[in-house]
């Protein structure tokens, strides 16, 4: 069954509190090589049959419309994955 | 934790505009238009300069001279709230009106600080961080007076409930403010939801803050003592908010080009959690001498504020400010607006013990200069100096504008054009006009949006939505606590903006006394259109001067706010909108009355007289109807109703009151009913014939000063007495009936409370929901 990965991740220069806040809980673990996080999220769509080109705009679509928030966030990848 | 100042590597990649360069390069063409500078305002930049400014001067000067930061059209007429204080009135005012928040004396060597403010640009951009950071915004105003805050309130106003846009707006406005008010552990405790279609591309988001704290810890927001360190703490600077507060908030969203459109304000509400704790503990441990909050304009603001309320001098390295962008240009990092920052003016021998606070609390700080007695303010980058001004100029000589103003020709029509559509008679119809009233989008149920807000957090909390007024107990051993109410009426203020402002102060005013707290001072968010346009400003300088005259008669000041200017989407103005909050003080927060009925065989008063005023009404909005006047003003009546309901209250007379307002009789009734679900026999009659009006004008008209109370059997004489010896109206209307489930209007109809509830809480969850 294929599906359709979309990752979305805050804009570069907006604030992430969540990234912030796991790098600042790295250190405390002893995880000391890295100096910045940023924290996304990733969509998987699945599909009954094949990835039309139809089916791939549409999950375009709802990746710049639902899926993120085009104020705040940018769409990285929407990308078809068709491994089980 | 250890501060790194940003590698210089970094730093070397601008051209750094330096008062060198500036002086030596006089014909530089800068983008003051774009930075949302007027030509004649540019020039009196230069002239002020002796030279043309540098990049990062411009920056500062175009965010302070911003509508927004300036109040440069609302100034002149915002004069009058000093002007209109008597002493009397300043008697339990500890700050008045121009720091971050007024400051009220409550007793017992308590203070309270209030304020409300406006984020409705940014929330119509992005919703949830635009409600969000507003709420941190004004939480900061509260901080930096020195108190903790307690308690926040939420006054918003959004366009028709069925427009497609609404959803998102409600959705995303609605969780950002509970996303972050309840992540502090502050809560909410009451606010408005107005829909009309005049908010469409205009919602207002206002929000209210209210802080506690002993006398001795007020704190000011002064640089004084050359040699003194200037410090920022708290997040890091980024891209946020850049030139929002010049672009965003002072034009309207028609002439915004896209590129104009800032990188939007993220908050973190766990950062400002942190921060208001090591706040508290820099006030406690006396390790500040001045401190301010960073929010609109951000560096250039509080650099520019901080050092022209002080000795008049400050001189900072900008590359000091710690960075979460190392790409900004020191034009942006000054007029940043990242959330969640501080700045503070701390004495050199104080310096390790603000440090060891600041470690304590794992608050990232950096300190950027000292103050200084040379009457200048100079920003240095790397050495080189960028910005060398007078600080005055920037933060408080910026420019006025005794802008145009006429009244429009166009109101006459609209007030001539009284209620004349034909009103609902008999019982059935009357019947079907309650329920249609207590459906409807302004006076449903409001849990939809409450629920989602945390209300009891903290275990302080009175009284919260929907009674009339939110109630906070200040003192845990005595009881003493305040009582806030925000309340505006805009198609009120559109009808007649004098008028209009005081009627939005004598309802708040009442919603504080019909809690049974003594209403002690004001606060108010003026939103109104576009300040160049003559007929807006009319609206704004009639409403001031409403509310002046008004704070005056009643006796209770002004002690700050904020202006909210250019709420307009193609040139049509939102209806003018003086948001105006009340807060009021309880000896001991127990003897709150509650808004609605409990106890069996009590017996219900309407107090006050009904007139035929149904312009302007909440029937009429539902008929599409507004003109003629809106319901008379009367503020010595105000004034005894509230002496009244509160000696009502202090002595136990009274067990329940409501106000009545928007929806009259008819919502008093309903709410007073389901508050417990607990119904009435009623009988309006005789009431009806002494005012001489019939029972739907009863019912649905709006008049003044007037409530509903109930009185147990073994007080009714006292409560009587009373009313009748200050000679105020007040005639028994009904009896509490706990068996019923019904309200019985006696004679005319029987509306079940199962029917009304329905139609009352089913309309928000069925647009939203």
């Amino acid at each position: 069954m294929p599906r359709i990965v979309v990752d979305v991740m805050p804009k570069p220069e907006i604030l992430d509190p969540q990234g912030k806040a796991i790098a600042g809980a790295l250190p405390r673990l002893g995880l000391t090589g890295f100096s910045g996080v940023r924290q996304g999220k990733r969509f998987e769509l699945t599909v009954d049959g094949d990835v039309t080109p139809e089916i791939l705009e549409q999950a375009r679509a709802a990746a710049s419309t639902l899926l993120s928030n085009p104020v705040i966030e940018d769409v990285t990848r929407v990308e078809v994955i068709s491994e089980a | 934790m250890t501060v790194s100042a940003n590698s210089t590597a970094e730093q070397k990649k601008f051209n750094i505009d330096t008062v060198e360069h500036a002086a030596s390069t006089p014909d530089t063409p800068l983008p003051w238009a774009e930075l949302g500078l007027k030509e004649d305002e540019y020039n009196r930049v230069v002239e002020i300069l002796g030279r043309r400014p540098t990049a990062a001067e411009l920056a500062m000067y175009s965010v302070m001279w911003s509508e927004h930061c300036s109040y440069k059209s609302s100034k002149v007429h915002l004069k009058q709230f000093g002007d209109k204080v008597t002493e009397k009135m300043k008697e339990h005012l500890l700050v008045g009106i121009g720091e971050n928040a007024g400051v009220v004396d409550i007793g017992e060597g308590w203070a309270v600080t209030f304020k409300v403010e406006s984020h409705n640009h940014p929330s119509f951009v992005e919703p949830y961080q635009g409600a969000a950071t507003g709420v941190g915004g004004i939480v900061r105003d509260i901080i930096s007076m020195g108190a903790r805050p307690v308690a926040v309130m939420d006054p918003l106003r959004f366009g028709a409930i069925d427009h497609p846009d609404t959803a998102r707006l409600v959705h995303g406005i609605v969780s950002g403010i509970g996303g972050y008010g309840n992540s502090l552990g502050l809560p909410n405790i009451g606010g408005e939801v107005v829909f009309d279609s005049v908010y469409q591309g205009n919602p207002l988001v206002n929000a209210l803050a209210v802080g506690v704290m002993r006398h001795e810890d007020i704190r000011l927001a002064n640089a004084s003592g050359a040699g003194n360190k200037v410090v920022l703490f708290g997040a890091r600077t980024g891209g946020d908010g850049i030139g929002g507060a010049s672009v965003l908030a002072s034009e309207s969203f028609d002439d915004a080009k896209p590129s104009k459109r800032p990188a939007v304000q993220v908050g973190d509400p766990f950062a400002e959690k942190v921060l208001i704790e090591c706040c508290l503990e820099l006030f406690k441990a006396s390790v500040v001498e001045g401190i301010q909050d960073l929010g609109a304009a951000g560096i250039s603001c509080a650099t520019s504020e901080l050092a022209s309320n002080g000795d008049g001098g400050m001189h900072v390295e900008l590359t000091k400010v710690l960075l979460r962008d190392p790409s900004l240009t020191p034009g942006e990092i000054l007029m940043s607006e990242s959330q969640e920052r501080m700045m503070a003016v701390v004495t050199p021998e104080n310096v390790e013990a603000f440090e060891a606070i600041m470690d304590k609390w794992n608050v990232e700080y950096s300190w950027l200069g000292e103050v200084t007695d040379t009457g200048r303010l100079i920003i240095d980058w790397d050495g080189e100096t960028i910005v060398d001004v007078d600080p005055r100029t920037v933060a408080h000589e910026g420019p006025v504008y005794n802008r145009p103003f006429h009244r429009p020709e166009w109101l006459d029509g609209v007030q001539a054009d009284s209620f004349g559509e034909e009103r609902p008679f008999g019982g059935e119809a009357v019947k079907n006009a309650v329920l249609e009233l207590m459906a409807s989008p302004n006076m449903c149920d409001k849990s939809w949006v409450t629920n989602q807000y945390d209300r009891y957090v903290q275990g302080n909390t009175a009284l919260a939505m929907p009674d009339d007024a939110g109630v906070i107990r200040v003192d845990e051993e005595t009881g003493l606590g305040v009582a806030i109410s925000t309340d505006a009426n805009g198609r009120y203020t559109y009808l007649n903006p004098y008028e209009g402002a005081k009627l939005a102060l004598a309802e708040s005013y009442r919603n504080v006394a019909t809690s049974g707290a003594r209403p002690m001072a004001v606060t108010d968010c003026l939103n109104f259109g576009s300040p160049e346009d003559p007929e807006v400003m009319w609206q704004f300088a009639e409403a001031v001067r409403g509310l002046a005259d008004g704070c005056q008669e009643l006796g209770v000041p002004v002690t700050g706010g904020n202006v909210s200017l250019y709420n307009q989407t193609g040139g049509v103005a939102i209806h003018p909108t003086p948001v105006v909050g009340v807060l009021g003080v309880f000896d001991d927060v127990a003897r709150r009355t509650p808004s609605g009925w409990r106890e069996d065989g009590q017996a219900i008063y309407l107090m006050g007289v009904t007139r035929d005023e149904l312009d302007g009404s909440e029937f009429a909005n539902l008929r599409g109807h507004l003109g003629g006047q809106p319901p008379k003003v009367d503020l010595q009546a105000e004034k005894l109703l509230g002496d009244l309901l509160i000696n009502a209250s202090r002595d136990g007379m009274i067990d329940a009151a409501h106000d009545l307002s928007e929806g009259g009789l008819a919502a008093a009734l309903s709410e007073m009913a389901l508050r417990f679900g607990v119904g009435a026999r009623i009988g309006l009659d005789e009431v009806a014939e002494r005012d001489g009006v019939d029972l739907f004008t009863l019912l649905f008209s709006e008049s003044q000063a007037r409530a509903v109370v109930s009185v147990a059997r073994s007080e009714e004489v006292r409560f009587k007495d009373m009313c009748s010896a200050r000679g105020f109206a007040h005639s028994r209307i009904g009896v509490v009936d706990t068996e019923i489930g019904a309200l019985d209007f006696q004679g005319h109809f029987v509306l079940p409370l199962d029917e009304l509830k329905e139609a009352h809480e089913g309309t928000l969850p069925k647009h939203f929901g």
